[in-house]
């Protein structure tokens, strides 16, 4: 059994390695797949579904899905990226989300992926959810109100930083990020170095005093839309968010916590 | 330092293994009325978890509470059903002689009020579950007679005034349910024969007995319908150190009900089925995984385990077969409809917040603990049993091609005979409704919130995997029945319990909400029935789990079979309802689409 496989994406052939997801496959082509929770070198999450493609018609997560040999796989498609359009608007209807006073506004992945994908006033009603920002650390500020639950933080805290600071609870609506081991970053092993920091796409988790040392017309999407240079860094030239560079640390894997 | 040696005293009792956090959550709930941060914290350090993921596990299971509640705990039923049968009055009178409202607890600390989707006694409603005592049946009369009945003696166990039918009335269940079986069919509870379909099963080879089952092409009764034997097959194949059999009783499904009657009437039938598929796929251990709201019948499985323990039917060499062994432990649920979805209960039996896990892999080949597992629905396990006793043919002669054998139905809503009905697949929905004295229905939903709508027009449709697939709800509702209200009551359910992982689910479940409530309010326009439809849409096709793949199924159906409930929701004055274009939003909802599977 090769351990290659191979299939087509939007009529580009693509070759994986059996039990790559296509996502990693795509990424790997340099082909843009659009995605929010998925960073290379993290561990699939599978959660903003931004990412859906129609594997032999059938939709499925891209950075969930393996690849399958001889698949047929379709991702730039008007259909698709309707779909795209009614997620990424979900997600700010579904939080509070004012980019004019958000520090992270032009560096957001969240405001480039509705750029890119033409999404400009929302037509569903907004949630309003009531929401807290917890602003306990003295260098670390959490805003569940821009939180589109993406676990990247969770993710890059475990498997990178080798701490285990973030996590979820409670589900539906209510479903929020949890910090370990208590209710309030001050109380966490968090700190203003942690790569964690780096991986959060929108506003939600910032370094305090930080805002505004790149002027807006200077940041990561205020020329290229996000997913153009796809295949290599795609993050925030400043470092925040710069999902790219997310290399697995040696040393800090699962089992050092 | 008495707290923390209670944590030690169930760590003992229950095992240090993630895993046991469910029975210990559940008990320390029990005995303090909460699982405070401080019972989380020591919990997390016997266990070795971290203080967040125990948290996170409390956080979602509704039984499981981080604030204190009342020592009783009184849970109302608020499904659609309950609606029609007079909850709002119910309600009503156990806030004015509680003196509180829903989701509140009595000054000295008493008694918790609040509600709770579907607890499977939907032929009996107004019900509720009090304590772990389930009361059908609740009238405000009765509901004012409760409320000075536990303010004497505390004790909800003492509400059971008169005992149900059947085995409601064994001594190890003494409940008040009553089983309702308005039609038993011969099959599934046809006559017992014990340890029969294990010694049949005995008798011959593990493939063999997979082999029947194929022969039988018996399809799983827990809703989705995948071939039994395909799946254990899977499971046999894949490569394990250990093997596992869990039985799916979780029933979760508003309307569903069936599980709890097999469960109540014939339960060693239903771990027969567990013990032959435990010869058939290797496996040794099987997890019975039984919903928090039916708590009351665990003593009573406990025993009938027991019992077959003494006849050699569970344990070690069962019947006297060297080298087989089998046994089954019961894992409880705390109040989450998504457990009942495989993964989910798969992570909740594993000590963890039960949201769906990502399949690939599946269960069958890294299931509990990453081991094969199979995952069964209880009537899936008693035809099982059944299969082996008389003979796939005799099986396979039941039903339609696709559909082999009978299915166990739960009837509810507006018929005069709610209850069981055991009737052959390939029947219809009108005789259903004859049976159960449902004619002249307006409205019929097969399979529950996430099953289907049917009209009149459509009772001539048959029960059945090829046509109205259902894991055994059918809720009638009257002609006069407002299904907007039934529509709303629907959203509310899948919003409450999704478990928030994924965005469509997460959001939409709520902007379902959000719309029908302007239906409802007669503030709808031509957007608001585009929106409604775009995330319905949404929901169905970009969802990571069942869950929320059905959770648009009510508002879908309903637009294809009624659609002027939607169309009443809009202003009636000409101006705006005749910008009002259904079949137009349907069908650019359809190109959006790109297709019509709905
Ligand atoms: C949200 C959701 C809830 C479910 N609830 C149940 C349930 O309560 N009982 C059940 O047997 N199956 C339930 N299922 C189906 C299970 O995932 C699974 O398919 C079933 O237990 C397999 O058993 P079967 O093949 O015997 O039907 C549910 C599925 C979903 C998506
Ligand atoms: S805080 Fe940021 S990184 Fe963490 S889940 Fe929320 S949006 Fe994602
Ligand atoms: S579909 Fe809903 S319930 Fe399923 S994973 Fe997504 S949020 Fe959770
Ligand atoms: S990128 Fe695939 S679901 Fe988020
Ligand atoms: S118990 Fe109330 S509807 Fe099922």
């Amino acid at each position: 059994m090769s351990d290659r496989v191979t299939f087509m994406l939007d009529g580009h052939r693509i070759e994986a390695y059996r039990s790559q997801t296509i996502m990693d496959a795509a990424i790997e082509a340099g082909v843009y797949i659009p995605r929010l929770c998925h960073v290379p070198g993290l561990d699939p999450w599978g959660s903003c579904r931004v990412c859906t493609v129609k594997v032999n018609g059938r939709p499925c997560a891209a950075c969930i899905q393996p690849a399958m040999d001889g698949a047929t796989v379709e991702n730039d498609t008007d259909e698709l990226n309707a779909w795209r359009r009614e997620l990424v608007e979900m997600l700010f209807v579904g939080g509070n989300h004012f980019c004019m006073s958000c520090e992270k506004s032009g560096n957001c992945e969240l405001q480039a992926m509705a750029y890119r994908l033409g999404v400009t006033a929302p037509t569903h009603p907004y949630l309003a959810p009531e929401r807290d920002v917890d602003a306990s650390h003295p260098d670390i500020m959490l805003d569940h109100n821009r939180c589109i639950l993406c676990a990247r933080c969770v993710r890059t805290s475990r498997d990178l930083d080798g701490k285990q600071v973030f996590g979820f609870v409670y589900r539906g609506a209510e479903r929020r990020i949890a910090v370990d081991p208590g209710v309030r970053l001050k109380d966490s092993e968090a700190d203003v170095t942690d790569r964690a920091l780096d991986a959060c796409p929108v506003g939600a988790l910032l370094r305090k005093r930080q805002g505004f040392q790149v002027p807006v017309g200077g940041r990561a999407y205020d020329h290229e839309p996000i997913g153009a240079t796809d295949g290599e860094a795609e993050g925030a030239p400043d470092g925040a968010s710069d999902g790219e560079s997310l290399e697995p640390a040696a040393s800090a894997g699962r089992e050092a916590s | 330092m008495t707290a923390a040696t209670e944590v030690d005293r169930l760590v003992a009792t229950h095992g240090s293994e993630p895993p046991a956090l469910m029975d210990i959550a559940r008990d320390i709930q029990a005995a303090e009325g909460c699982v405070s941060p401080e019972r989380q914290r020591q919990i997390a350090e016997r266990l070795d978890m971290r203080i967040a993921e125990v948290r996170a596990f409390v956080g979602f299971y509704s039984f499981l509470t981080e604030e204190p509640q009342g020592s009783i705990v009184i849970r109302l039923c608020d499904d659609v059903v309950d609606r029609m049968k007079g909850f709002d009055r119910v309600r009503d009178a156990f806030e004015e002689a509680l003196g509180v409202s829903v989701g509140e607890t009595t000054p000295d600390g008493a008694i918790t009020l609040t509600t709770t989707p579907c607890i499977g006694l939907s032929d009996q409603a107004p019900a509720a579950l009090i304590g772990d005592v389930p009361v059908p049946f609740l009238s405000s009369d009765r509901a004012r007679d409760i409320v000075s009945s536990l303010r004497v003696h505390a004790d909800p166990t003492r509400l059971v005034t008169r005992m149900g039918d059947g085995k409601n009335r064994h001594p190890l269940v003494r409940s008040m349910v009553r089983n309702n079986l308005e039609r038993p069919g011969t099959f599934i509870f046809g006559p017992e024969y014990r340890g029969e379909a294990i010694r049949k099963a005995l008798s011959m080879t593990p493939f063999e007995v997979i082999r029947t089952i194929k022969t039988a092409r018996l399809r799983g009764r827990g809703g989705a319908g995948f071939p039994t034997g395909m799946k254990w097959e899977f499971t046999r194949v894949a490569r394990g150190a250990r093997k596992f059999i869990v039985c799916n009783a979780d029933e979760g499904e508003p309307g569903t009900f069936k599980d709890r009657v097999i469960l109540t009437e014939l339960p060693d039938r239903v771990i027969a089925g567990m013990t032959v598929a435990g010869y058939a796929l290797g496996a040794r251990e099987g997890l019975f995984y039984l919903r928090g709201e039916y708590a009351y019948l665990r003593p009573y499985l406990e025993d009938v385990l027991e019992r077959r323990r003494a006849d050699g039917l569970l344990g070690r060499d069962i019947l006297g077969k060297r080298g087989f062994d089998f046994d089954v432990e019961i894992r409880m649920g705390a109040g989450s409809y998504l457990c009942g979805e495989e993964t989910a209960l798969l992570n909740s039996c594993e000590g963890r917040p039960g949201d769906a896990r990502d399949r690939p892999p599946f269960p069958a080949e890294s299931g509990y603990l990453g081991f094969p597992t199979s995952v069964n629905n209880v009537e899936t396990l008693c035809c099982v049993a059944k299969i082996l006793e008389h003979g796939a043919a005799t099986f396979a002669e039941l039903g339609l091609q696709q559909s082999t054998g009978t299915k166990v139905l739960s009837v509810s809503g507006d018929c005069t005979r709610p209850g069981i009905y055991e009737v052959p697949f390939g029947t219809t929905l009108e005789a259903v409704l004859e049976m159960s004295g449902g004619e002249g229905a307006g409205a019929v939903l097969v399979g529950g919130p996430s099953g289907t709508w049917v009209n009149p027009e459509g009772f001539g449709r048959r029960i059945a995997f090829e046509d109205l697939a259902t894991g055994g709800a059918i809720v009638v509702f009257g002609p006069d029945r407002d299904l907007l209200v039934a529509l709303e009551g629907y959203a509310d359910f899948f919003a409450e319990e999704s478990c928030g992982y994924c965005t469509p689910c997460r959001v939409g479940t709520q902007l379902i909400q959000r719309y029908l409530q302007r239906f409802r309010e007669g503030r709808a326009d031509q957007g608001d029935l585009d929106g409604l439809l775009r995330v319905a849409r949404t929901l169905k096709t970009t969802s990571r789990c069942g869950l929320g793949q059905t959770a648009g199924n009510p508002v879908l159906t309903t637009l294809q079979s009624f659609s002027q409930v939607l169309e009443a929701g809009l202003p009636a004055v000409g101006t705006r309802r005749a910008a009002f274009d259904l079949e137009a939003s349907v069908a650019g909802a359809r190109a959006l689409r790109g297709g019509d599977h709905v």
